[in-house]
C-alpha cells in the first residue's frame, strides 16, 4: 500500500469512528426505542380470562391476536410486526399481578393493551404506574381509569358504566319523569358502577323513582326469582344491568310472566347475536339500550363497507370465532385503536411517546362506531369512548333514535 | 300473598332442576359410595352433544335418546378406564381425579363450543298448561320427568336383582365378590346410569338457563345441598331436598334480599344437618365398635 | 412415653442444604421469580395448615380458601384503616383465624366425611359473597377490594423489596413448619392421628375428641390465615375475586399432591399449584386447564400417596436394596 492510500484509509477509519460515536445509544438506524420495540417488532402484553368464571370474554384476546396477524400480513405498522403476548389470568387478581410482572420484567413489553377486568386491573394499577409502563385501553368500563393526574400511565377504553347509567337516567327524567323503576344488577363492581351512574343521573329530583332493586351472583343458575320480585313491585320501567346469559334470562322471564315494562337493557347485555337471538327476537321487541358501535346482526348494516370488511376478516383470520358475538367486535375496535396509536408513534417507540400518542387522539374515526362518533383524548381527558346513541329494538334491528349523546349532555 | 305463591312455585321449578341433578349424585353415591364432583360438567358435555345432533338436523327425541345412550356408554368407559386405576387409592386421591375430570370437561367444552350462550329447545309446548301464569309447560314437564326417573330408580334398586347387586357391591365389595357379584362392572354400571341421568337433567336444564360451559356450576352446588338436606343415600330424600332448596332459595331471596341468598340458605342447611346429620330422610348409620 | 425419634442425620443435612439454597436463590434470579417463590411459600404454609386437618386429623375441608381470605383481609384492613405495620398484622391475622376456625369447627363436629366436605365447600363459596356485602363495604372495599402498600426493606440491607418480602415470608415459613413438626410428633399429633384412624377407641382411651377436633380446625385455620396475610402483602391487593372456590380447590389439590399427613409434602404441593398452571399454559393455549386436569389424573395414578409418599416409598426401596446386598 502506498503511503497515500494508507493516509486515505486512516482518514476513512477516523471519520467512520467519529460518525458512529455520534449515533445516540439505544437507537438504531431507523428510530428511538424503548423496551419491547425494535426495527422489526413491537411487543405488547395482555392478560385475559381464558379460564374461570369470565372465560366468555377470552374470545377478545383471540380476536385481537387474529387482527394483529392480519395487520402484520399487510406489512405491519410502519414496517414493524406487532407481537401480542396474551396470557391467562383466570380473572384472579393475584394471577394478574404475577403475569403482568412477567410481561413487564421478563418479556419487557413496550406496553400493556386491553387487560381485562376491574379487579385484575386494580391489582396492577399502582405497579404499572410506578414502573412507567403504558397501561392502555383497559377492557373495563369502570370510571376510575381516566385519572391522568394520579395515574398518568393508565388510559381506559370502554364507554364508562357510570356514563351509560347517567344517559339512561337523564333520558328517563326528560321523557318519563313519573316512571317507577325496578333494577336488576350483577352484584359486583360492574353492576354497582352502572347503578351508581343511574342514581347520580337521577340525582335528588329522581331519587324516589327507583322502587325496587335486586341483585344476582354470577354463580346463580337463574334470575327468575329476582324478576318475579321486581315484577311484583309494580314498576313500569325496568333497568336490566346484566351480562349476556342473565340478561337473556331476564328478558325471557319478564316476557313469559306477562310483565311488560319499558325495558332498558345495558349495552353489555344487548347484543342481537349473544342475547336477543337465544331469547327469541319476537320476545325482544321494544327493548331499549345505549349503543356505541354497530351491532353485527343488525340488518341495517348489512351492506355497510366496514361491516363487510369485518366479516371478511373474521372469515379469514378467526374462523372459530363467532362474528355475531359483540365481544369480538369490541376486541376488534380496541385493536384498531391500538394500531392507530402505534401508527402515530412513527419511529419514536419509547414508552413515553406511546403514552403521549395515546393521549393525542384527535377526531379518530373508527368505521364500526355509529355514524357521527369520533374518538378524542387529550392530556386532561383520558376517556376514549364518551358517546352513545339510544336505540329501540324493532324485532330485526336496533333502531337508533335521537342524537348521539355524551355523558355530560 | 300472590308473590309468595309465585315464588314458591317458581322455587319448585328451579328446585326441579336441582332435584334431577341430585338424583344423579345419589345414583353414583349408591353405586360407588363416592360423590362425583364432575357430574355437572359431564351433564353439560352430554347436553352439548345433544345440541350438536340437533344442529345436524335430527328430530328432538332421536337426539335425546342417542345422547342418553352415548352418556351411559361414556360413563361406563370413564369408570373402567379412568377411575379403575385409582380404585384402591386413598379416597382423597379419587376426589382429586374427579376434580381433574371436572376441569377437563369444562375446559374442552369451552374450547370446542365456545362460550357464547346457545338456546336449547324444549320438547314441551310453549303454552303453559291450562294457561296458568305460574309454571310453564316445560317446568311442569321436567318436574314430571324427574319424578318418573325417581320412580324408575326406586323400583330398580328395590325390586330388581341387578339393583340389589349394585347396592351390595357399594356397601360391601368384599362380601359381594364372595357371592359372585362382579363388583367392577357394578361400579361401571353405576357410573353409566348416573351419567345418563345427568344427561337428561342437563337437557331439561338448558332450555331454562341457556346452554354454556359454565351452566352447571351453580346448579351442582345447590344440587349437593339438596342431596345432603334430604339424605345422600335416599333417592326420594334427595329429590325432596332439591325441591326444598329451590323454594328456600327463592323465599330467602325475595324476603331477605338477594345479596346473601346463598349464605343464608347454607346456614339453614347446616343447621338442619347439625340436628339430623344424615339428612331429613337419610338412614342413620350405626357403626359397631 | 417418648416422642417420635428426631430427624435422622441425613434428614438434618438435607434440610440444612435446602435452607441455604433458599437463602441464596433470590440473589440469582429475576425479581418477579422471587415474587412467585414468595407466593409459593405462602401456599406452603396454607397447605401445611390444611394437611393438619385433612391428613393428620381426617376432617375434610373443601373451603379453606375462606380462611386464607379472612387472613388476607385482616392484614389488609389493619394496614389500610389502622395504619398498622405489616409485620404485626401476620400474628393478628393468625389469631383471628384461630377463632374463626374454632367457631366453625364446633358445629362441624356433628358432620362427617361427605357432609363436612360439602359444608366447607359452601363456606368457601359464601366467603367472597360475604366480603362483597354492603354491610362490610366500608371495611373491605366491597368488590373493588383494597390496595396494600408494599413494605420497604430496611435501609441497612441493600436488597430489593421483593427479596425482603421473600425473606420475611421465608422466616415465617421456617418458624411455622418447625412448630408444626414439634406439635405433630408429640402427644397432640398422636391424639389427632388416633382420632382420624380410630375415633371410638381414642375416646375410650380418654382423648377428648370434640376439643381436639375443634382445636385442629382452629390451628389449621390459623396457619392458612397467616399464609393469606403473607400472600396478600406480597400481591399488594385483596379483592373478593382473589379468593374464589378455585383457591379452596387448589389448596386441597396441594395437600393431596404433596402427600397426606406429610409436612414436607406441603412444599411439593405448593410448588405444584404455583407452577404447574403456568406450565400447562405453555403446553396448550387452547385448553390449558384440560392439560392441568390431565396432570392431576396422571399424578394420582403414579403417586396416589402424593409426592412425599412416593419419595418415602423410594427411600424404603433403596434401603431395602442396600440391606440385601
Amino acid at each position: 500500500m502506498t503511503s497515500r492510500t494508507l493516509k486515505v484509509a486512516q482518514w476513512v477509519a477516523a471519520s467512520a469512528t467519529l460518525a458512529l460515536s455520534l449515533v445516540p445509544v439505544g437507537a438504531s438506524a431507523a428510530g428511538k426505542y424503548g423496551p419491547g420495540a425494535s426495527d422489526t417488532e413491537i411487543k405488547l402484553g395482555q392478560t385475559m380470562p381464558y379460564s374461570g368464571p369470565a372465560s366468555a370474554y377470552g374470545t377478545i384476546g383471540k380476536v385481537q391476536t387474529a387482527y394483529f396477524k392480519m395487520v402484520n400480513d399487510q406489512g405491519g405498522v410502519n414496517g414493524r410486526k406487532i407481537n401480542l403476548i396474551s396470557v391467562d389470568d383466570g380473572y384472579s387478581p393475584p394471577k394478574t399481578v404475577e403475569q403482568v410482572r412477567k410481561l413487564v420484567e421478563q418479556d419487557e413489553v413496550l406496553a400493556l393493551f386491553n387487560t381485562l377486568g376491574t379487579a385484575p386491573n386494580s391489582a396492577i394499577h399502582k405497579y404499572v404506574n410506578s414502573k412507567r409502563v403504558p397501561h392502555l385501553l383497559l377492557s373495563t368500563g369502570a370510571t376510575k381509569w381516566g385519572d391522568p393526574k394520579n395515574y398518568p400511565w393508565t388510559i381506559g377504553f370502554n364507554l364508562s358504566y357510570q356514563a351509560e347509567g347517567m344517559i339512561y337516567a337523564k333520558w328517563l327524567l326528560k321523557n318519563k319523569p313519573d316512571a317507577k323503576i325496578a333494577v336488576l344488577y350483577q352484584n359486583d363492581d360492574y353492576g354497582k358502577d352502572l347503578l351508581k351512574g343511574v342514581k347520580d343521573g337521577l340525582a335528588a329530583k329522581g331519587a324516589k323513582m327507583i322502587i325496587a332493586e335486586a341483585t344476582y351472583e354470577v354463580s346463580d343458575p337463574t334470575v327468575d326469582s329476582q324478576i318475579l320480585t321486581l315484577k311484583n313491585s309494580g314498576a313500569d320501567t325496568f333497568i336490566n344491568i346484566a351480562t349476556p346469559k342473565f340478561s337473556a334470562q331476564a328478558i325471557r322471564k319478564a316476557y313469559d310472566s306477562g310483565w311488560k315494562p319499558l325495558h332498558i337493557v345495558n349495552n353489555v347485555g344487548a347484543s342481537i347475536g349473544s342475547v336477543l337471538t337465544p331469547v327469541g327476537l319476537d320476545k325482544s321487541v321494544g327493548l331499549m339500550t345505549l349503543q356505541y358501535y354497530k351491532d353485527p346482526n343488525d340488518t341495517q348494516w348489512k351492506d355497510d363497507p366496514a361491516m363487510l370488511e369485518w366479516r371478511a376478516f373474521m372469515g379469514r383470520y378467526y374462523r372459530e370465532g363467532d362474528p355475531k358475538d359483540a365481544s369480538n367486535m369490541y376486541g376488534y375496535l380496541a385493536a384498531q385503536t391500538m394500531v392507530q396509536i402505534l401508527k402515530q408513534c412513527g419511529n419514536d417507540l419509547t414508552r413515553e411517546n406511546v403514552m403521549r400518542q395515546a393521549a393525542s387522539l384527535k377526531n379518530f374515526k373508527l368505521p364500526l362506531l355509529l355514524p357521527g362518533m369520533t374518538v378524542n383524548t387529550s392530556a386532561t381527558d383520558f376517556f376514549l369512548m364518551e358517546q352513545g346513541q339510544l336505540a329501540k329494538f324493532t324485532g330485526t334491528q336496533w333502531q337508533g333514535f335521537g342524537d348521539v349523546l355524551g355523558a355530560n349532555d | 300473598m300472590d308473590l309468595l305463591i309465585h315464588q314458591v312455585l317458581s322455587g319448585l321449578a328451579t328446585g326441579g332442576i336441582y332435584a334431577s341433578v341430585a338424583l344423579a349424585l345419589v345414583m353414583i353415591y349408591q353405586a360407588t359410595h363416592e360423590v362425583n364432583f364432575a357430574q355437572g360438567e359431564m351433564a353439560m358435555f352430554a347436553t352439548y352433544l345433544a345440541w350438536t345432533l340437533l344442529q345436524a338436523g335430527l328430530p328432538y327425541w332421536v337426539a335425546f335418546f342417542i345422547t342418553v345412550i352415548v352418556a351411559f356408554v361414556g360413563g361406563v368407559v370413564i369408570e373402567r378406564v379412568i377411575i379403575r386405576p385409582v380404585e384402591n387409592a386413598p379416597i382423597l386421591a379419587v376426589v382429586t381425579v374427579f376434580i381433574g375430570l371436572l376441569v377437563i370437561f369444562n375446559s374442552v367444552a369451552g374450547w370446542i363450543f365456545s362460550y357464547t350462550i346457545k338456546p336449547f329447545p324444549s320438547p314441551f309446548p310453549e303454552q303453559p298448561l291450562f294457561g296458568n301464569a305460574y309454571l310453564s309447560s316445560h317446568e311442569l314437564g321436567s318436574m314430571g320427568i324427574t319424578l318418573v326417573l325417581l320412580l324408575m330408580l326406586f323400583v330398580f334398586f328395590r325390586f330388581t336383582p341387578l339393583g340389589l347387586a349394585m347396592r351390595a357391591a357399594a356397601q360391601n365389595p368384599v362380601s359381594s365378590r364372595l357371592v359372585g357379584v362382579r363388583v367392577g362392572w357394578m361400579l361401571a354400571l353405576g357410573w353409566g346410569l348416573a351419567a345418563a341421568i345427568g344427561a337428561i337433567a342437563g337437557m331439561m336444564i338448558a332450555p331454562v338457563v341457556f346452554l354454556e360451559p359454565n351452566m352447571m356450576g351453580g346448579v351442582l352446588l345447590y344440587a349437593f345441598a339438596g342431596a345432603l338436606l334430604g339424605g345422600i343415600d335416599s333417592p326420594g330424600g334427595a329429590v325432596v331436598g332439591g325441591f326444598l332448596v329451590g323454594i328456600l332459595e327463592n323465599i330467602v331471596g325475595a324476603y331477605l334480599g338477594t345479596e346473601l341468598k346463598f349464605t343464608v340458605a347454607l346456614v339453614l342447611i347446616v343447621t338442619v344437618l347439625v340436628i339430623r346429620p344424615s339428612g331429613l330422610f337419610g338412614k342413620i348409620h350405626v357403626s359397631r365398635v | 412415653m417418648t416422642n417420635k425419634p428426631a430427624l435422622s442425620r441425613n434428614q438434618v443435612i438435607g434440610i440444612a442444604v435446602l435452607l441455604v439454597a433458599a437463602c441464596v436463590l433470590p440473589f440469582f434470579i429475576a425479581n418477579y421469580r422471587v415474587f412467585q417463590l414468595t407466593l409459593a411459600l405462602a401456599y406452603a404454609i396454607a397447605i401445611l395448615g390444611l394437611n393438619m386437618l385433612i391428613g393428620f386429623n381426617g376432617q375434610i375441608s373443601l373451603g379453606h380458601g375462606a380462611f386464607y381470605a379472612i387472613g388476607a383481609y385482616t392484614a389488609a384492613i389493619l394496614m389500610d384503616k389502622a395504619n398498622m405495620p405489616y409485620w404485626l398484622t401476620i400474628p393478628i391475622a393468625g389469631i383471628v383465624c384461630l377463632a374463626a376456625g374454632f367457631l366453625f369447627g364446633l358445629p362441624a363436629l356433628r358432620l362427617e366425611g361427605l357432609y363436612l366436605a360439602i359444608a366447607t365447600l359452601a363456606l368457601g363459596i359464601a366467603m367472597p359473597q360475604i366480603l362483597k356485602h354492603k354491610a362490610f363495604e366500608h371495611w373491605t372495599g366491597g368488590s373493588q377490594g383494597l390496595v396494600i402498600i408494599k413494605p420497604e426493606a430496611p435501609e441497612w440491607l441493600k436488597i430489593s423489596q421483593d427479596q425482603w418480602l421473600y425473606f420475611f415470608t421465608l422466616a415465617w415459613t421456617v418458624l411455622l413448619f418447625f412448630i408444626a413438626w414439634n406439635l405433630l410428633r408429640g402427644r397432640v399429633g398422636r391424639a389427632m392421628v388416633a382420632i382420624r384412624d380410630q375415633p371410638v377407641a381414642a375416646q375410650a382411651m380418654g382423648v377428648n375428641t370434640s376439643i381436639y377436633k375443634a382445636l385442629t380446625f382452629g390451628v389449621s385455620a390459623l396457619y392458612t390465615g397467616m399464609a393469606g396475610a403473607l400472600g396478600a402483602i406480597a400481591v399488594q391487593f385483596v379483592a373478593p375475586d382473589s379468593f374464589t372456590l378455585f383457591l379452596s380447590f387448589s389448596l386441597f389439590i396441594g395437600v393431596v399432591i404433596g402427600g397426606l399427613a406429610s409436612i414436607s409434602g406441603a412444599i411439593y404441593g405448593a410448588l405444584f399449584i404455583q407452577f404447574i398452571p403456568n406450565i400447562a399454559d405453555e403446553i396448550s393455549k387452547a385448553a390449558p386447564w384440560a392439560i392441568y386436569g390431565v396432570f392431576l389424573i396422571v399424578f394420582m395414578y403414579v403417586m396416589p400417596t402424593g409426592v412425599a409418599g412416593f419419595i418415602r416409598m423410594l427411600r424404603v426401596r433403596l434401603l431395602r436394596g442396600r440391606v440385601s446386598q
